[in-house]
């Protein structure tokens, strides 16, 4: 590897590693989350440009502050608001850290500026929104695919909280130990969507983002011992166990997706399902159902059976309704779409399939018309399957999952002319 | 910074007399300790909504009308304006007002001209 190369992979580190806290140590310092943002931007852009020539500084992340913090000096010496705030900045040092007057009991950086972000005068979703933009480093578009909201609505979305924070004065302190329950539900939805982004990562070639699960499931980890009697932590952690322990069997050697029901299980990772089991065990004993434990319990029924044919739909369908009572999202209700086709058969799941059609939900997700189409094959339709598979390739946002709804079309002329 | 705290209470329901005592010692101890901790600038109790009156002015002219503003369960029975040093703060203040544990305090920062 040249230095070239080698600079630029360390840039990349940082950025995976760092990120959230060069923001973090930002919007301290400067109470603005768009300048930020914008300075920590500027600090890994100079990083690509100087590390090559340089050399790696020895502390890349003291670097990147600093850098970001001069970079913040110089825009609010330009601008007359900013003065106030000069005083301060020139005063910190980067070494201090989210630590000073933590009582939140958490001990891992990035766990504890999530928590941090995490604000309970924002609404959920916005503060799942600004932990994932500013200190996971998810562009914008990203966030709004992985909750399936247009771009536009995200944007607003930041720019409302961002708003907010600046002119209701929300401050950026660490929480203490007894406040951290009222913003555990945001956390969880920002430790999922990072896991999510990973698993089926949202745009391009890249399938899975291992790191990113990585990650997740690290986070899911301290957050179940940190907390280890809120049932909905451990059904998080859990979920995402049961999940990743099928990575291997979910892209095969050439790079494309297998269905669930057509994955080898002898590459399902045994230690993966038996530690999340045993997790969504301890969480159910705790008798509080939610949301994350549905699923996870969901995921173990798949987990635990054999074969494909083995798979015990009606529990499935069960579970599914369960869920949709909690939380009746359009994706949810698709997902029970599929587990009553499985169960009951392909005329049943379609049925609920066109109830969400007519109610104008999911209109841009591409396996809604993935789904209709794989049921309407089912029902030998094949002609009606094919047009509703090329409503799914228009929309389908990733390569490899392009590539596999191709290939179920060509699939469908062979089944045609059997 | 500024910020309204509004309370919000149910003021249909009739407090009787050793309640109603109980209450106003409440309001008084958490009025005192603001006034100690140097964030109060002022407070206002309302009187009920049954007296209020609003007015708007339309293309039309003047319109006077009976009633609040919106009829809905809880009315904004009084206010404080505090000054402190962020919505975190206010919230912890919000969060003593004898109020919250029977109504909705809301909490609204006040422009700063």
């Amino acid at each position: 590897m040249g230095d070239l190369a080698a600079a630029q992979a360390a840039v990349a580190d940082a950025f995976r590693s760092d990120w959230g806290r060069v923001v973090a140590y930002l919007i301290r310092v400067t109470g603005n989350w768009d300048l930020a943002e914008e300075c920590a931007q500027d600090a890994f852009e100079r990083a690509l440009e100087r590390w090559p020539r340089d050399g790696v500084p020895s502390s890349p992340a003291a670097w990147l502050k600093t850098t970001a913090r001069n970079r913040a000096l110089d825009r609010l010496r330009r601008s007359t608001v900013g003065e106030a705030k000069l005083k301060d900045l020139t005063m910190l040092s980067t070494s201090d850290d989210a630590t000073d007057g933590d009582q939140s009991g958490i001990e891992d950086d990035r766990l504890r500026l999530m928590f941090t972000c995490c604000h309970p005068a924002l609404p959920v979703e916005a503060q799942v929104a600004l932990t994932l933009r500013s200190l996971a480093g998810l562009t914008t578009p990203e966030i709004a695919r992985a909750f399936l909201v247009p771009h536009e609505t995200m944007a607003k979305r930041l720019t409302r909280a961002k708003r907010k924070i600046a002119e209701a004065r929300i401050p950026y302190r660490v929480p203490a130990a007894h406040r951290l329950g009222e913003r555990l539900r945001a956390v969880l939805v920002v430790i999922y969507a990072l896991f999510n982004e990973g698993y089926g990562a949202s745009a391009g070639d890249e399938l899975i983002r291992r790191d990113l699960c990585v990650e997740a499931i690290r986070l899911g980890r301290l957050l179940a011992e940190l907390m280890p009697d809120e049932p909905e932590a451990l059904g998080l952690l859990s979920l995402m166990l049961l999940q990743d322990s099928r990575r291997a069997a979910r892209v095969d050697p050439d790079g494309e997706l297998v269905t669930l029901e057509n994955q080898n299980r002898s590459l399902w990772d045994q230690a993966a399902i038996a530690e999340g089991c045993n997790v969504l065990d301890r969480a159910v004993r705790l008798r509080r159902p939610g949301p994350y434990q549905l699923q996870a319990a969901i995921a173990a029924c798949h987990a635990l059976a054999r074969s494909a044919a083995e798979t015990d739909w009606h529990e499935i369908a069960v579970l599914y309704d369960r869920l949709s009572e909690i939380v009746p999202t359009p994706v949810v209700l698709l997902n029970r779409a599929v587990a009553v086709a499985m169960a009951e058969g392909p005329a049943a799941g379609l049925k609920l399939v066109e109830e969400l059609e007519q109610a104008g939900a999911l209109a841009d997700y591409y396996l809604l018309p993935a789904t209709r189409a794989d049921l309407v094959r089912r029902l030998s339709r094949y002609a009606e399957a094919a047009t509703t598979y090329q409503r799914a390739l228009e929309l389908v946002p990733t390569d490899a999952e392009r590539r596999f709804l191709a290939r179920r079309l060509s699939e469908l002329s062979e089944e045609r002319h059997r | 910074m500024r910020y309204a705290l509004l309370v919000c209470l149910d003021e249909s329901g009739e407090l009787n007399e050793a309640d109603a005592e109980r209450r106003y010692a409440e309001f008084t101890v958490f009025q005192d300790e603001m006034e100690a901790r140097g964030v109060l600038v002022a407070r206002e109790r309302l009187r009920p909504t049954a007296l209020a009156t609003t007015v708007r002015v339309r293309d039309a002219g003047l319109v006077v009308a009976d009633g609040p503003f919106a009829e809905t369960k809880e009315q904004i029975a009084g206010f404080y304006i505090i000054d402190c040093a962020d919505l975190d703060e206010a919230i912890e203040i919000a969060s003593r007002t004898p109020g919250a544990k029977h109504g909705t305090i809301e909490v609204r920062p006040v422009w700063e001209i």
